[in-house]
């Protein structure tokens, strides 16, 4: 009787349209704006790649190639000989970015903090070519990214 | 030449013109009906819905009819062509007929006929045959069992839409629209009307094919339903035919039940406001009711679906009907009946639990008639009698 009374009387029912009008006004959207506006994301967040220079415009890398050693997805190549000031350099940096897994090992193996993942997530592109980066496109990235780079190794510098 | 135009040539050209606005109204309407269903089920679902094309996305309807329209038509090899591309024609036609006899503010009808119920009842079943065709047409299984169940799905809801739209006429005595909203309905006459508004809006959803009885598209059983071989326009027919039919049916039920254009709840202070703004108004809650159910409720299996049709709905309406005019002949509200001498008259309350009392005994009667010996009793009679039918033969 009391489940007939329920059926008939439609009370469940109108609890579920009072819930989902209740969702409608009073409870915030989870979606956000994204190309308009976006999430936000950690100092940690391993995006797309970059190599750094030092305040003079020196580039760091000094061609050490642990990050190479180290690649778990082998997406990165270096070739290294002396610059005419003596200096060891890189000749040759490049990463694979359809290899690249981003782990951010590369990143934790750098002696002097010259490649680094930045905070930058949105760079696809048309064709698969276009995402074999050279040094200097990876440098470019550094050039443009740096002032969030520093920002975000500063931000985690505390934890390590 | 000129008596001709002043006799039939300008009451055509008005009636044209007053047909072009209809349509362009009630097809603008359709677009941002579609904007809206996504908006309202974006924010119960805690989404924001179309944001990009224009302001708030408001253009997103115009975007998705050009998609729509540039489109090719593909017409499957094994359809039958004709029928194939008539059916949505026909759908999306019969839904723009039926707006002619809708008053949208008093004397705003195209066509006052007297016979206007009868007239969207006719119509809105004649749609049962724009979903078979297509169904039949597509030569496909998933479009022929999608035609099949809308088919039937309608039809049994029909029935009880039918009694309950007796129970209104009943109350308004006439069948033409305008009287329907002009008829004077005292609060308790609305009261018995009210369990028949709920039973009517959730017809009004099985009879559009909506959530939660989208059975005949049912995308996750049989795909699109009668509808899946179709693209481009001839889609676009459809899902313009579908759209305008859920306006229709959320006007229809404020005709008969919210009052039209007059004010809500007869407060004559809010008279000011043109009666189209509240025959509107009055729509587009109705029609929030369909979104609204579509975002909560999950989709009704097909068995349930005939169940609460045939064996829910109409006992219920049925009842009802028996009921509500047993009570308004012994109130002696019935339209058009002869009023006796008050002296002589029965308090409304006697004879009001008198027409109760006996509708509820004939119904008991009626269902003991029915229900008395349990079919699964008479079943096992039948079973016994057989047995010692053999039994008697096998002794021979």
């Amino acid at each position: 009787m009391d489940n007939f009374a329920r059926s008939f009387l439609l009370t469940e029912i109108v609890k579920g349209f009072l819930l989902t009008l209740k969702y409608m006004f009073f409870v915030p959207k989870v979606t956000i704006n994204y190309p308009h506006e976006k999430g936000p994301i950690s100092p940690r967040f391993r995006g797309e790649h970059a190599l750094r220079r030092y305040p003079n415009g020196e580039e760091r890398c000094i061609a050490c190639k642990l990050c190479e050693a180290i690649c778990p997805a082998l997406a990165i190549t270096i070739e290294a000989e002396p610059r005419e000031d003596g200096s060891r350099r890189t000749t040759r940096y490049d990463i694979d970015m359809t290899k690249c897994i981003y782990c951010g090992l590369c990143q934790e193996a750098c002696p002097v903090d010259a490649i680094v993942e930045g905070p930058n997530f949105e760079f696809a592109t048309e064709t698969r070519e276009e995402l074999f980066y050279n040094k200097d496109k990876l440098l470019e990235n550094g050039d443009r990214w740096e002032a969030q780079i520093a920002a975000n190794l500063l931000a985690d510098a505390p934890y390590r | 030449m000129l008596e001709l135009w002043e006799t039939y040539g300008i009451w055509t050209a008005t009636t044209l013109m007053y047909i072009g606005l209809i349509v362009g109204v009630v097809l603008l309407a359709v677009a941002y009906y579609t904007y809206a269903e996504r908006k309202v089920m974006g924010a119960i679902q805690r989404r924001q819905g179309p944001m990009m094309v224009g302001p708030f996305g408001l253009l997103q309807p115009i975007a998705d009819g050009l998609k729509l329209f540039s489109k090719e038509t593909i017409i499957p090899s094994q359809a039958h062509r004709a029928v194939f591309l008539i059916a949505p024609m026909m759908m999306f036609a019969l839904s723009l007929v039926a707006w002619a006899v809708i008053p949208f503010n008093k004397d705003w009808v195209l066509a006052n006929i007297n016979v206007g119920v009868l007239y969207l009842v006719a119509i809105s079943s004649m749609s049962v045959y724009g979903v078979i065709m297509a169904g039949w047409a597509s030569n496909s299984r998933y479009a022929f069992l999608g035609g099949l169940r809308s088919a039937s799905q309608m039809v049994s809801y029909e029935v009880s839409m039918g009694l309950i739209i007796v129970c209104v006429i009943l109350c308004t005595g006439s069948l033409n629209l305008q009287d329907i909203v002009l008829a004077p309905r005292p609060v308790w006459m609305q009261v018995l009307l009210f369990p028949m508004f709920i039973v009517f809006l959730i017809s009004i959803l099985a009879e559009t094919n909506r959530a939660p009885f989208d059975l005949p598209e049912g995308e996750s059983e049989i795909t699109g339903g009668f509808m899946v071989e179709y693209s481009a326009m001839t889609f676009a027919l459809f899902f313009l035919g579908e759209y305008s039919a859920m306006i229709l049916m959320s006007a229809i039920t404020t005709i008969l039940f919210l009052g039209g254009w007059l004010p809500p709840f007869g407060i004559a202070a809010l008279a000011f406001v043109p009666g189209v703004v509240w025959f509107a108004l009055k729509t587009a809650l109705v029609m929030f009711v369909f979104l609204w159910a579509r975002a909560t409720l999950p989709r009704f299996r097909y068995d349930q679906l005939m169940r609460l049709g045939w064996k829910v709905f109409l006992p219920l309406t049925l009842a009802w009907v028996v009921l509500m005019a047993g009570i308004l002949m012994s109130a002696e509200a019935l339209p058009g009946q002869i009023k006796t001498d008050p002296a002589l008259r029965k308090p409304v309350i006697e004879t009001a639990t008198e027409a109760v009392g006996g509708t509820v005994k004939g119904a008991v009667e009626g269902v003991k008639e029915i229900f008395g010996p349990s079919l699964r009793e008479r079943l096992e009679k039948m079973e016994d009698q057989a047995e010692e039918n053999l039994e008697g033969e096998e002794a021979e």
